[in-house]
């Protein structure tokens, strides 16, 4: 039974402690700097309201609105990420020459904060529509970029020899050796990216957007909806949960045989 | 025993030619082979055996084209296949079986045996999934085909990576120890499926290891190498009649040869003991 799994328990004691702490603080002992911060019961009434104070929850289009932008701007940020930085990253770990060209200039460009590119992002690109997107791409882009590489040069030297031996072509090489030998650094890239973007895209709105979840969080600040920004954060959070569940599955899928090495793919 | 018909003459007749390695990391001149010269005919087993450091798996690197001699040349079948500082690249003409296992890990059984033929398109996957089927359950392994290597054990993964190495038909094998990290039982099943495998083939073998009595009871010649630099230290003529079972390991004439190996190698192999200690004092 799941129910009497202690682990069940273990983790509603914590969720328990959390909410408990911050209604005490906020609503009950209403703490120096902390009668500002809305108490748990408040946003929860509020996000699930049919007619809210602030004109945000779950039964208003407008809360949808925020969120199809925001997964709209963050999955076309992946997916560009990973469908350039991917082949990229394994091209520079497989061919030296062409890593001897790429990776000082990569490594140049990488360290280069996200938000730092906000305002060439805005200039390079029409509308700001495309800069949140760029911004949010860049910070998963080096993610994907460095991992893929490194997962090239993780592998066995050997089974590069065996592909020699076997008479492949360097395309097969690609394909059969490199692309599934990186495999499980590219997953680990995955991840780190998805969450790079999120990071990324809630900074790019707050300066830049005109909807999403993160101007939603800074209007609530600015208008003094301060409830909506807990709502914006406690979003994020789930979306930010479901993403990160969904490139596991994904990883799972791509990787049966480490899966079965490992004995059953038991968690 | 399983009689097979011989395939077609393939060549893979070997001709390595006074040839030398070495090797100069940080200015250290290390000499790891010198004036080698060694004829294998067509179809042979030689097995080579020596101390660790004698340039053993060095040449075999060499004959596979990973390395290039520093002197000398090395000719199969007319065609130069390396000479001082150049190399032709590794090729199916030139099966290696490497010491560690190179099967692919991210790939099934079937389709790791079957890539070579089918990726250079000398085979059609149906073919070459016929044949490899066929081979596997020779050496007795059927229905492993749709596995990962991580799914196997270590005695099923030599089996198949032979089979993997036979059914591209390279000119020649080469197999640098490639059961050292089995037990004693596994070892013995191993020897009896390879010389399987090799009546079968007859391609030519070049085998490299430091067992003594793995060596003499497959090959048709044993090669004893000096420790470093590597030399011809005797040649033994392997006259035990094929094929051949474990029950030979207890012949008399087996151990005849083993002593003579043995008295050949035994002070090559103090030497090297010896020169390693020197380096770790």
């Amino acid at each position: 039974m799941i129910l009497a799994a202690p682990q069940t328990w273990q983790m509603a004691l914590g969720f328990g402690l959390f909410v408990g702490i911050w209604y005490l603080t906020s609503a009950v002992l209403k703490l120096p700097r902390f009668e500002k911060i809305p108490d748990p019961l408040g946003v929860l009434i509020e996000w699930l309201s049919w007619n809210p104070i602030y004109g945000l929850s779950i039964f208003t289009p407008d809360y949808y609105k925020h969120i199809g932008y925001s997964i709209y701007r963050a999955f076309t940020a992946f997916v560009l990420a990973v469908a350039l930085g991917v082949p990229l990253g394994l091209f520079m770990g497989w061919s030296p020459l062409f890593r001897r060209f790429t990776f000082p200039l990569v490594e140049l460009i990488r360290p280069i904060p996200p938000l730092a590119w906000v305002p060439f992002a805005i200039l390079l690109l029409p509308g700001t529509e495309w800069a949140v997107i760029f911004v949010t791409f860049i910070a998963a882009f080096f993610a994907m970029v460095l991992n893929s590489l490194l997962g090239a040069r993780s592998i066995d030297p050997v089974y590069f020899r065996a592909a020699q031996c076997l008479g492949f072509r360097p395309w097969d090489v690609f394909i059969h050796v490199v692309v599934p030998g990186a495999l499980p650094f590219v997953f680990t890239g995955l991840q780190l990216a998805m969450g790079l973007s999120w990071f990324a895209l809630v900074a790019g709105e707050m300066i830049a957007g005109r909807y999403g979840l993160g101007f939603m969080i800074f209007e609530g600040y600015s208008l003094a909806q301060y409830r909506n920004i807990i709502i914006g954060m406690g979003t994020l959070g789930l979306l930010g949960y479901a993403s990160s569940a969904g490139v596991r599955m994904l990883g799972r899928r791509m990787m049966i045989w480490r899966e079965r090495q490992l004995g059953g793919g038991a968690e | 025993m399983l009689q097979g018909s011989p395939r077609s003459e393939t060549g893979g007749a070997l001709s390595i030619r006074s040839v030398g390695k070495v090797y100069d990391p940080g200015g250290d001149h290390v000499v790891a082979l010198e004036q080698f010269s060694l004829e294998i005919p067509s179809g042979q087993f030689c097995a080579v055996v020596g101390p660790s450091g004698c340039g053993k798996t060095t040449l075999l690197n060499m004959l596979a084209g990973f390395e290039s001699p520093t002197s000398g040349e090395i000719v199969m079948d007319d065609e130069i296949l390396a000479g001082a500082g150049k190399r032709l690249a590794p090729g199916a003409d030139r099966m290696v079986v490497f010491q560690q296992g190179a099967l692919f890990p991210w790939k099934t059984v079937l389709w790791n045996v079957t890539c070579g033929p089918v990726l250079q398109g000398r085979l059609s996957p149906d073919r070459a999934e016929a044949d490899a089927r066929a081979m596997l359950a020779r050496v007795g392994l059927e229905g492993i085909e749709h596995q990962y290597p991580g799914e196997l054990s270590a005695g099923m993964l030599r089996r198949v990576e032979i089979v993997r190495a036979l059914l591209i038909e390279p000119k020649i094998l080469l197999l640098d120890e490639p059961f050292r990290a089995l037990d004693a039982l596994t070892k013995s099943v191993m020897h009896e499926c390879l010389l399987e495998l090799y009546d079968l083939t007859r391609k030519t073998v070049f085998f490299v290891t430091h067992d003594l009595e793995e060596a003499i009871f497959l090959a048709d010649r044993v090669v004893a190498m000096t420790a470093r630099p590597g030399r011809i230290k005797k040649m033994i003529k392997v006259d035990l009649p094929r094929p051949r079972d474990y029950r030979i390991v207890s012949s008399e004439r087996f151990g005849q040869l083993k002593r003579e190996a043995v008295d050949a190698i035994y002070d090559e192999a103090k030497k090297a003991f010896e020169a390693g200690e020197r380096e770790f004092a």
